[in-house]
């Protein structure tokens, strides 16, 4: 659980390289074109594109890259389940669909793992704060709450075997085990609020947020290499729209 | 650098909106440039609140404030970017992922201009010790480096005034003395008037000028060189003859799914009725493993847990190993004591927490509400009956947690760190409490690093050490 969580420096691989912004950039181009695109072909073409990324994330071993995608390929298989099951479709168009929404969702959110993977998160909050202007309060406070989340994976363990030794447990009963989950949820809410507010105070103590202009000791620099990631991404999604448009599947939802 | 700050109080005090009764009040202290001050007290004195107000992180808003109190002639929340503070629990106080980055924090926030935050991030890693570099990852290191680094990040805007509230109540003997020779060496030049609050008043002694006692009715008592805390109240050691086997790890070793090192090696241990074992040994070896395991709360990966015949009796499965136990089984024959007692307050009554395991137990009401009544007075928890367990004092969760595992009146009793970071009465208190659960009857597993509580309580002793090669 706590290894897709994880949220130490991350390693440096070749796609570090590339500034978050321009990352970020990409992915709403990505993104702006599979939302409007509602065929197989587009996000086939893109997902070819964000594949030949994954070696350069530092996914490149398959182990490495199912454990990073893994909630994503499942909820993938259950977008196109629900569509063959439930759509209005039959046969060979519903398998189509399903298969089309499969797609859809993979490329879409295959971007942002990538970044994830390759994207030490302190250098995201500098890229954001320098570049785009984000506010800092909000950047490197949600940088903060980031790092107590793998705190909380251990709370939980912790507050459901201390459940246990008070002889509270679900058994096999589903309204016990719902009761339970909620009772642990609590505690462990009430656990993150009171960790989150000495957090404040600590960082009230440093100064964070005191009304003066913050400086950033690492800064974030846009090179040339930024700029071509960009047009890259934006020749990958030319060249899927104009593959759909000649292949003839080109069916934007807006149309 | 603006040099020490001299601190003066006069007739101080505060009061909490919503309190009806002052946190502090009636303070007057000075303290000159550079000097260092260990501040005590008894839990609730008002030392945290005194240490807030210093650093000015008493909001206005937050409540009534009498007297003056200033840094160097002016308000302490206009002198904010002169204190460095560090509080107990540095996974509460660490931002940035790296090292370098999180002292550097502090200086950023100040707009100090980045070239000249690198000399002051090597200055200050390298005032407090901290050699392993600023690419370390904070999240692996130990909770001794971690507050180190803190205190880095503290220092590292060469404050005038230090101010370090309980920084080694959550580490263990070795990182609690690594945390005090890093602030030694680093206030060694008087660069910094510092004031510490700890409960471990006599490490302090040694490296601080001064001893002020916060009184918790108001006022202070300044204590004269060379005063010493009343020696701890042990209670009287009986002796306590082995009886039968209740519980026996035979080379019971833990790895966490996924881990390259074990958690715990394969380690023997036994839990004989009328003794007590303590566990103890350095940070990482596995000491609260070992207590899960014996608690049936985990699963060993390697060896065995084998539960006696007095334990099996009445099982319904007396042949499964304790973690396969339902948990009303397992409360009846082993209680375990947290080190966060909040994990395991389950109601909002101290009343119904105690009458919560008889039940789950298959007790009656009755019998059940009577046992709470029975615990309460015993345990001088009577005057707290209606109180929400959330709501007690860190003392006195700890001695209601240890109250609900004594309520189904479990053979084996298994507490992980039952006195850690509480305070002198607190953990005489809990002693004497724990020294009454001795008897012919039960076992005591007690995991700890509190030598004093070994002394006063252990019958056997069970050291685990690292193993080779493993840091």
């Amino acid at each position: 659980m706590s290894a897709p969580l994880s949220l130490g420096p991350a390693r440096p691989v070749p796609l570090s390289a590339v500034n978050p912004v321009a990352q970020l950039t990409a992915i709403v181009l990505v993104t702006g074109v599979l939302l409007i695109s509602g065929d197989l072909v587009t996000p086939a073409v893109l997902l070819v594109v964000d594949l030949a990324l994954v070696p350069a994330a530092g996914l490149g071993r398959p182990a490495d890259l199912f454990r990073r995608t893994w909630p994503l390929l499942f909820s993938a298989a259950g977008v196109a389940w629900v569509n063959v099951a439930f759509g209005s479709l039959e046969g060979a168009a519903a398998w189509q669909s399903g298969a089309t929404w499969a797609l859809r969702v993979v490329a879409l959110a295959l971007p942002g793992v990538l970044l994830v993977a390759a994207t030490d998160p302190v250098r995201l909050a500098d890229a954001l704060t320098v570049h785009w202007r984000v506010s800092t309060r909000f950047a490197y406070g949600s940088l903060a709450a980031l790092r107590l989340v793998p705190l909380l994976a251990a709370e939980w363990e912790s507050i459901r075997l201390a459940r246990r030794a008070r002889g509270v447990e679900a058994g096999g009963n589903p309204v016990a085990s719902a009761r339970l989950l909620s009772g642990t949820a609590f505690a462990l809410l009430v656990g993150a609020i009171r960790r989150a507010t000495r957090l404040a105070t600590a960082m009230d103590a440093r100064g964070f947020d005191s009304g003066v202009v913050r400086t950033n000791a690492r800064g974030s620099v846009l090179r040339p290499l930024d700029g071509w990631f960009v047009a890259g991404a934006a020749a990958a999604c030319a060249v899927a729209v104009t593959a759909s448009v000649l292949t003839g599947a080109w069916s934007p939802v807006f149309s | 650098m603006i040099g020490p700050a001299a601190i003066r109080l006069a007739g101080w005090g505060f009061r909490h909106a919503s309190r009806r009764a002052w946190a502090v009040r009636d303070v007057d202290l000075s303290v000159a440039p550079g000097e260092r001050v260990l501040l005590t007290g008894t839990s609730g004195a008002g030392k945290s609140t005194l240490l807030r107000a210093l650093g000015g992180l008493l909001e206005p808003e937050s409540g009534d404030t009498a007297g003056e109190l200033t840094l160097d002639g002016a308000p302490a929340d206009r002198r904010r970017q002169q204190v460095g503070m560090v509080f107990q629990d540095p996974d509460s106080q660490l931002v940035m992922t790296r090292a370098g980055d999180d002292v550097a924090f502090g200086l950023e926030n100040t707009g100090t201009p980045p070239e000249r935050i690198w000399p002051a991030v090597d200055a200050a890693l390298d005032a407090v010790g901290f050699t392993l570099g600023r690419d370390r990852a904070t999240a692996a290191l130990s909770g001794g480096e971690k507050q180190r680094l803190v205190l880095a990040g503290a220092l590292a805007p060469r404050p005038g005034l230090l101010l370090l509230d309980e920084p080694t109540a959550q580490l263990d003997p070795e990182g609690a003395a690594l945390v005090r020779a890093t602030v030694v060496r680093a206030v060694a030049d008087r660069s910094a008037t510092l004031v510490v609050v700890d409960h471990d008043v006599e490490s302090w002694l040694p490296l601080v000028d001064r001893v002020v006692e916060l009184l918790p009715g108001g006022g202070t008592v300044e204590h004269p060189p060379g005063w010493r805390p009343a020696p701890l109240r042990l209670p009287a050691r009986r002796p306590h003859p082995p009886g039968e086997q209740l519980l026996a790890a035979l080379a019971t070793g833990f790895t966490h799914r996924g881990s390259g090192t074990p958690a715990l090696l394969p380690t023997d241990a036994e839990l004989r009725a009328g003794r007590t074992l303590a566990v103890t040994g350095p940070n990482g070896t596995g000491k609260s493993t070992l207590a899960l395991l014996l608690a049936g709360l985990r699963a060993p990966t390697t060896g065995t847990v084998r539960p006696g015949p007095a334990l099996t009796a009445g099982l319904r499965r007396p042949d499964r190993p304790p973690h396969r136990w339902p948990a009303g089984e397992l409360v009846q024959r082993i209680g375990t004591v947290f080190q966060q007692p909040e994990h395991q307050f389950l109601t909002g009554r101290v009343r119904d927490e105690l009458s919560l395991g008889a039940l789950r137990a298959g007790a009656g009401n009755a019998t059940a509400a009577r046992r709470a009544e029975e615990l309460m007075e015993r345990l001088g928890l009577a005057l707290l009956a209606e109180a929400n367990p959330f709501t007690l004092s860190g003392g006195q969760q700890r001695r209601l947690s240890v109250a609900t595992a004594l309520a189904t009146s479990p053979p084996v009793l298994v507490l992980d760190e039952p006195t850690f970071g509480q305070d002198r009465e607190t953990w005489a208190e809990l002693v004497a409490l724990l020294a009454a659960q001795q008897d012919g009857e039960r076992a005591l597993c007690l995991v700890t690093h509190d030598a004093a509580v070994v002394t006063a309580l252990a019958d056997d002793v069970l050291t685990l050490g690292r193993p080779v090669g493993v840091p």
